[in-house]
């Protein structure tokens, strides 16, 4: 499945979700429900921050930072990371945490279940075309 | 008498009981930042910490950006 495709069914399956970004670990941007490219390039870079940010907080532990939940008064961010990917989405205020992680999770597994794009496949001359090319 | 001091247990308890609720909700409505890590500790970080002034700001920003383009 592409990016686009699973942001699509993520914001299908889940109706707590305003809006979402897919992203990489260099901050460019995969896919996203926003309008604006420059909109979500800035998300993108904003979340990067953000989980930056939160892992330089951890003292002790050696846990590696893999999902976190902002929640304000206009609304939860949620950022969760596998991998190389990363994705950015947006809440109204108190949604239903452990499902929209799940959703989530869903949603980049989704993308990394995308199998390598088939090779093209090499063109064998046809025999005719080559004996004749060794007449003429 | 006694109707009168049952009325008057039955507004002190409801004046109690309404406050319980009021701080229950808003107590739920504290801003604060969940963090998860895949040992599976979490920390969560409440307004007002330190740590929690560095991250919120952030979580705005996203949040103003999300809604600039709907």
């Amino acid at each position: 499945m592409d990016a686009a495709q699973a942001l699509a069914d993520l914001t299908e399956i889940s109706s707590q979700i305003r809006a979402a970004v897919l992203f990489d670990e260099s901050g460019e941007v995969a896919a996203s429900t926003l309008d604006s490219e420059e909109r979500s390039r800035e998300l993108a870079q904003a979340a990067t921050d953000l989980l930056r940010t939160a892992e330089g907080l951890r003292t002790g532990g050696d846990g590696e930072l893999t999902q976190l939940e902002a929640a304000t008064v206009d609304g939860s961010v949620f950022v969760v990371r596998q991998g190389a990917r990363r994705i950015v989405a947006t809440t109204s205020p108190e949604p239903t945490v452990g499902l929209v992680f799940y959703d989530l999770k869903s949603c980049l597994r989704g993308v990394e279940d995308d199998p390598e794009p088939a090779k093209p496949r090499r063109r064998t001359p046809r025999k005719k075309e080559s004996e004749a090319e060794a007449q003429g | 008498m006694r109707r009168r001091f049952l009325a008057l247990l039955g507004f002190a308890t409801g004046i109690v009981a309404g406050t319980l609720l009021y701080r229950r909700g808003t107590r739920g409505r504290r801003e604060r930042v969940d963090l998860y890590f895949d040992d599976g500790s979490m920390i969560s970080l409440t307004d007002g910490s330190p740590d929690a002034a560095q991250l919120l700001p952030l979580a705005r920003r996203i949040l103003g950006e999300a809604r600039a383009t709907q």
